[in-house]
């Protein structure tokens, strides 16, 4: 009897797995680290991880075409004399003109006012095609303050401080050369063609403070007219919301590392910073013990995608979401139909992300004006107006199958999580059990 | 002349009284008594009014300035003229951290010293200091120019883009990608402008050294990894 040994087939190692290796040899290659724009590509903890439980015997639904749910935000209640009224708590994110063109900002702006909700300038000033086509405006006031004066503080609806963002907590940004164009860096008072670095910590204040005295500042200046917003990245959601509304914010905005970036080199992206799930509740919580829920409103943003995406940040306590990636999808990024072009750029259609380089074929994360033409901004615009409607039916959808008569009305009582992970992060029941990890015994 | 006695008188109502002026406005002179180190004292000035600081302030006073000239009588905290876009900004005492930070445009004079980060990341503005400043100064500074007639603290211009420093005493230490430059007649015209606008006599353009860009951090090299 011959006895064969069974072969072994060939095993790839989990730890150095084809992703791992590869940025080894490009490394070794390269001698520089990987930049890139996007999210996070890895699974984390997630609002898929989360489901609704909807009606039941003891709560009863509300009538999806006939019964009202009211979707309306107000955003910047606490100290502001003009405060924000959104038709729907979904709003766009800062994006910088310089990351994106001035098309792909025209559009953003233009999708928003179709939808009653505001959009947001970025790291490099605000132009006037976006002041012109967006009827709500909110002015970011960074580290860098490339581009900022008064005029334009005073004709913003709203100003953002940005301390950080989910994709890179405690990072500056990241302009490449092949993306100054003449008037970019015109905006940005630097020569024309070099690489910008924008600064990672603000130049005249350091603490929650002085982040005070700043705030007065710029209420002085606007004659308290403006909300002013704190964006934080997503890190100690507790201990930042309560220093942020300590430092007198009238909103307080909390970026997950889910969220996107411009560019910002992968190994910060990937590592560094709090899954929006993780920041949501511990900001409620913050907010509660102050006194200040629904007081000073939360906005949650990273990787918000559809309806049932905002429905459940609403419900753990989110007073509105904010897109950034998603928005860019809907005007056109990384569509199909340029597949062949994405092929050439090494690429796949849903996988191009190297938007610092300024080549995209959508046409939107580019200064260059015949890719920057590609995109109507009109064309664009109903997209995402389109996009945002049905974002709003599904919450609302949702929320009236839960029994709520407003989206603001959604519970985390109204939510069960599929993962131990998930119930801890979002403080909700692990689903048919009344287990929420760190919060309850088993 | 209007004036506003901070010890009686809301903040609000001398900054509300200071923003939208008419043009042809018949109160073009301000003052402001009893500061006492308030802060956000004379900010967002949008009309060439003047307006005096009788005592010292605190943060951020005469902040993102356009147009008007803000003397204050006194000392500054952080930040004093901050984002300055134009105008005029003198300092009779010292000056806290930060003066002129981000600055676009106009004129910050500050008589006596001025502290760390003075200029950082000016974009424009022309500063004068009579005395000293601290360490850290013009830190990213992109466009402008810095005077100095006493001496610079650690890492003067660290991660400098084009603005342009002359320093007349001595400098403790040059920041990354800064370095001394070729005084050439342009500079030495350019300087002569500057102190003559800031009130300065008896001082020589030559007697100045010029600091600038070595532009070496302009495009990203692995090979400067270590000056970053
Ligand atoms: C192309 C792009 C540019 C961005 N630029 C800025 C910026 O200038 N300032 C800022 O605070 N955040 C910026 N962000 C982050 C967004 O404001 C937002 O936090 C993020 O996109 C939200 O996550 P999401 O992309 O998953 O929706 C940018 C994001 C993208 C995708």
């Amino acid at each position: 009897m011959t006895y064969h040994n069974p072969p072994t087939p060939p095993r790839k190692s989990a730890i150095f797995d084809d992703v791992s290796l590869a940025e080894i040899r490009r490394a070794a290659a390269t001698g520089i680290y990987d930049i890139r724009g996007g999210g996070t590509k890895k699974a984390l903890p997630h609002f898929d991880d989360l489901l609704f439980l909807g009606a039941s015997m003891s709560r009863y639904p509300l009538e999806g075409y006939r019964e009202r749910c009211d979707t309306s935000v107000t955003l910047g209640t606490r100290f502001a004399r003009k405060p924000l009224q959104l038709k729907i708590p979904v709003t766009i994110a800062g994006m910088s003109f310089g990351a994106l063109s001035g098309p792909a900002k025209e559009a953003l702006g233009r999708g928003a006012t179709l939808s009653g909700t505001s959009t947001t300038t970025g790291d490099g000033g605000m132009t006037d095609e976006e002041r012109g086509h967006s009827e709500l405006l909110v002015y970011q006031y960074l580290p860098s303050r490339y581009g900022m004066n008064p005029k334009d503080l005073r004709r913003a609806d709203a100003i953002e401080i940005v301390v950080g963002q989910g994709a890179k907590p405690g990072g500056g940004g990241m302009l490449l050369g092949q993306k100054i164009s003449d008037r970019v860096a015109e905006m940005r008072t630097l020569p024309k063609g070099i690489d910008q670095r924008s600064a990672c910590r603000h130049p005249d204040w350091t603490g929650p403070d002085d982040l005070e005295i700043k705030i007065l500042e710029l209420r002085e200046i606007t004659d308290w007219e403006k909300p002013i917003y704190i964006k934080i990245g997503g890190s100690r959601p507790y201990y930042d919301t309560a220093l942020a509304v300590k430092a007198g914010a009238d909103v307080v905005v909390v970026d997950g590392m889910q969220g996107g970036t411009a560019a910002t080199q992968d190994v910060f992206i990937e590592n560094v910073g709090l899954p929006t799930l993780a920041c949501i509740r511990p900001a409620v919580e913050a907010l509660q013990e102050l006194g200040m829920h629904r007081k000073v409103q939360l906005v949650v943003s990273g990787g918000i995608r559809n309806g049932a995406d905002v429905a459940k940040a609403l419900a753990l306590g989110a007073d509105a979401v904010s897109i950034g990636t998603a928005a860019l999808v809907a005007l056109g990024d990384n569509d199909a139909k340029w597949e062949a072009e994405y092929n050439a750029l090494g690429t796949t259609a849903g996988a191009y992300d190297d938007w610092h380089e300024g080549k995209d074929p959508a046409g939107i994360t580019t200064q260059d004006p015949e890719l920057a033409a590609r995109l109507d901004p009109i064309a664009a615009g109903r997209r995402l107006a389109n996009y945002l409607k049905v974002m709003t039916l599904e919450a609302q959808t949702i929320a009236r199958a839960c029994g709520h008569n407003h989206l603001h009305n959604l519970e985390p009582e109204d939510l069960v999580a599929l993962t131990i992970e998930a119930a801890a992060m979002a403080r909700v029941p692990l689903a048919g059990t009344g287990w929420i990890p760190g919060q309850t015994g088993l | 002349m209007p004036t506003f006695d901070l010890s009686q008188t809301p903040l609000r109502e001398l900054n509300q009284a200071l923003h939208g002026l008419a043009a042809g406005a018949n109160d073009t002179e301000f003052e402001v008594v009893n500061p006492r180190g308030s802060h956000a004292v004379a900010v967002g000035c949008d009309a060439p009014v003047a307006v005096s600081i009788r005592g010292s302030v605190g943060y951020y006073c005469a902040g993102m300035n356009s147009a008007a000239t803000v003397t204050v009588h006194g000392s500054a905290g952080p930040g004093v003229a901050e984002n300055m876009m134009s105008g005029t900004v003198v300092v009779e005492g010292d000056a806290s951290q930060y003066a002129g930070a981000t600055g676009r445009g106009g004129l910050l004079v500050i008589k006596g010293n001025a502290a760390s980060r003075c200029g950082i990341s000016m974009k424009g503005i022309d500063i004068v200091v009579h005395g000293n400043i601290g360490h850290m100064s013009a830190f990213m500074g992109q466009s402008g120019n810095l005077v100095v007639l006493g001496d610079a603290g650690e890492a003067l211009g660290d991660s400098l883009y084009e603005a342009k420093l002359f320093v007349r005493g001595s400098v403790k230490s040059l920041g990354a990608d800064c370095v001394e430059k070729e005084m050439r007649e342009e500079h030495l015209t350019l300087l002569a402008g500057l102190l003559e606008r800031a009130g300065v006599t008896g001082v020589e353009p030559s007697e100045f050294r010029r600091y600038g860009s070595a532009r070496k951090l302009y495009s990203f090299d692995i090979d400067n990894a270590d000056a970053y």
